[in-house]
């Protein structure tokens, strides 16, 4: 009998410990509901688990794990209006805001835990993810997508559904003052809808602006940190504090034309989508009785 | 001999996976023409051969004489170990005069092998690429370059000749038992490195269903450029789960300085560039070739995987 050798558990033992623990707290918090959810979920994946952009199951059900604990505990998410999601193929175009992206997390959970059907929603990662070790992993077995075009017509062509923040990080890292005031939205998500006759579906998040109030945001020390922004907020470091999240989703709006119009025919229907948002954020603003407590 | 009805001409046919297609052809009774400046052991008496090299005039007799009907060029070598010298020399201007035999003594067909690593394994890469993308292997990886400029040799002759129906298949890692390939290679190894925290997606094509796309090419009225895809995508890890490996995760900025010294040192015969295929992803979308021929590979995922080993 050989002896067993004693050996420092590596990066992919400590990955799977992890992984386990996260499961459990997903199972814990989402229960008999998400066990449903995640059977009715329509996804083609191979011998492996794997789907061919290489999404997992189990690694979704991990990223769930502390993201249902954040929806249910810290931001207790409401959600209206999500019957209005169309099954196939769609854009779920919001309002990004809260310097750190988890509207988009709590945009998806909803869409796993109260969408009918149950869906995963893909969102296009910055191109520099594919970079970094770890995350880039992490992103990919959860379902994220690295955001080229090609890559999202033929997400929307396999009828998933696509989550955009046309805002980009202007959106996400503007400063207090001008909190739940659209900044300019990209074209691309538009284009993208004409080429796959996908229908867009606005939705405005009430709540993340106010879990990291940005008072100023340090452009020149951004620029030589080469850092997209950097917002200085009461806890110094962008950490969120427990605002009450509403998730509005409004009704499908479709368009038609050529996805290579001139810039001024889709920036009217650009337009037509941020006026929507904008307006959708108005209503929620005047509904909100409580911001954090 | 019997020379009335056209032959397939096959360059490179010495090789592994030459002598794979050699075999399938050779199966469907076609008139087989070999052409390689290695030896053939083991070759069927009724395959005519030639030892020669591409590039010198005995070569281009064969064409003139040897009632050709079609070309698959796959003489190409990937030899890490070689000099870049020779290698370029050898697989561009082999290429070349392929081509120029072919459009001077009314080749109808060419089939050329080219390979979907020319897209080059990149972290901005969509995840499926198409056949128009641009071919950008060589901007990280210079040594093989050559690859590409075969790639775009052959395309420009397609545009330029007509008259020969030229089709340029792009097939995903080819893995066989018998194979000797980058990929191939790194699979049978017992411990092999894998690039900390980084698991790209991978597509494989066993070497049988790589030749029978080869064979699905020759088909009368087909050209253009093909992707060829094996029976899908799935993570470099899970390969390794499958084959009950256990790899050594080392740190990207660690691995890259230390493979090229080991490279040097000639403890390894993987070139340093050959790292990006750990790291980034190169997957191909194959749709184009499955639309035009209805091809489907005969061995699935798990089967494939196992080949590069038994």
């Amino acid at each position: 009998m050989s002896p067993v050798p004693f050996r420092l558990p590596g990066p992919t033992e400590i990955g799977g410990a992890l992984r386990r623990r996260l499961e459990k707290l997903a199972f814990r918090l989402g229960g008999d509901r998400l066990r449903e959810r995640l059977a009715a979920l329509r996804v083609h994946t191979n011998e492996f688990g794997q789907d061919p952009f290489g999404m997992d199951l189990k690694y979704v059900t991990t990223a769930l794990g502390p993201l249902l604990w954040l929806y249910q505990e810290y931001f207790r998410v409401q959600v209206r209006g999500i019957e209005k999601v169309p099954p196939g193929r769609c854009l779920l175009v919001a309002n990004h805001s809260g310097q750190l992206p988890l509207d988009g997390a709590m945009i998806a959970v909803a869409m796993l835990m109260y969408a009918e059907p149950p869906r995963v929603v893909r969102s296009m990662v910055e191109r520099w993810v594919p970079t970094l070790p770890f995350v880039s992993t992490f992103f990919a077995r959860a379902g994220q997508v690295v955001g080229t075009p090609e890559n999202c017509i033929r997400l929307l062509e396999n009828e998933e559904c696509i989550l955009v923040f046309p805002e980009g990080t202007r959106g996400l890292n503007k400063v207090f003052a001008r909190r739940y005031q659209l900044a300019e939205f990209g074209q691309g998500f538009m284009r993208l809808a004409l080429a796959t006759g996908s229908p867009i579906v606005p939705i405005a998040v009430i709540g993340a602006e106010e879990q990291a109030p940005a008072l100023v945001n340090l452009e020149p020390l951004a620029r030589l940190l080469r850092m997209p922004a950097l917002p200085i907020t009461p806890t110094i470091l962008p950490i969120p504090l427990p605002s009450r999240y509403t998730i509005y989703f409004g009704e499908p709006m479709r368009f038609e034309g050529h996805p290579n119009d001139e810039d001024r025919v889709v920036e009217e229907k650009v337009l037509a989508v941020r006026s929507t948002i904008q307006s959708m954020v108005k209503v929620g603003l005047e509904e909100r009785k409580r911001i954090y407590f | 001999m019997n020379s009335d009805r056209p032959a397939i001409a096959v360059t490179g046919i010495c090789g592994n996976l030459g002598r794979v297609l050699a075999k399938l052809l050779h199966k469907r009774e076609e008139r087989i023409v070999g052409i390689d400046r290695r030896i053939f052991p083991g070759k069927p008496k009724d395959i005519e051969f030639h030892q020669v090299d591409i590039r010198k005039r005995k070569a281009e007799e064969v064409f003139r004489k040897g009632n050709i009907g079609a070309l698959i060029h796959m003489g190409i070598v990937h030899d890490p170990r070689m000099s870049a010298e020779e290698h370029h020399q050898f697989n561009v201007l082999g290429t070349a005069k392929a081509l120029e035999y072919c459009a001077r003594y009314g080749v109808k067909k060419l089939v050329v092998l080219s390979s979907a690593t020319v897209y080059g394994p990149r972290p901005s890469n969509p995840n499926f690429l198409t056949e128009d993308a641009p071919l950008m292997a060589s901007a990280r990886f210079g040594d093989i370059r050559d690859l590409v400029e075969v790639d775009i040799l052959a395309q420009s002759f397609l545009w330029k000749h007509p008259e020969v129906e030229t089709v340029i298949l792009r097939p995903v890692h080819i893995v066989g038992p018998t194979i000797q390939n980058a990929a191939s290679r790194y699979l049978r190894l017992r411990r092999p490195w894998v690039l900390m925290g980084f698991d790209p997606m991978v597509q494989l094509i066993h070497v049988e269903d790589a030749c029978r796309a080869m064979i699905e090419a020759l088909r009368p009225g087909l050209r253009g450029v093909f992707n060829v895809v094996g029976p899908g995508e799935v993570s470099l890890s899970a390969i390794f789960k499958e084959l009950g490996v256990q790899p050594v995760p080392i740190p990207h900025l660690v691995a890259r300085p230390l493979l090229e010294q080991l490279f040097k040192m000639r403890f390894t015969n993987f070139p340093p560039g050959e790292l990006d295929h750990l790291q980034f992803q190169g997957t191909v979308d194959g749709s184009r070739f499955v639309q035009a021929t209805g091809f489907r590979p005969k061995y699935d995922l798990r089967e494939t995987i196992w080949a590069a080993l038994r």
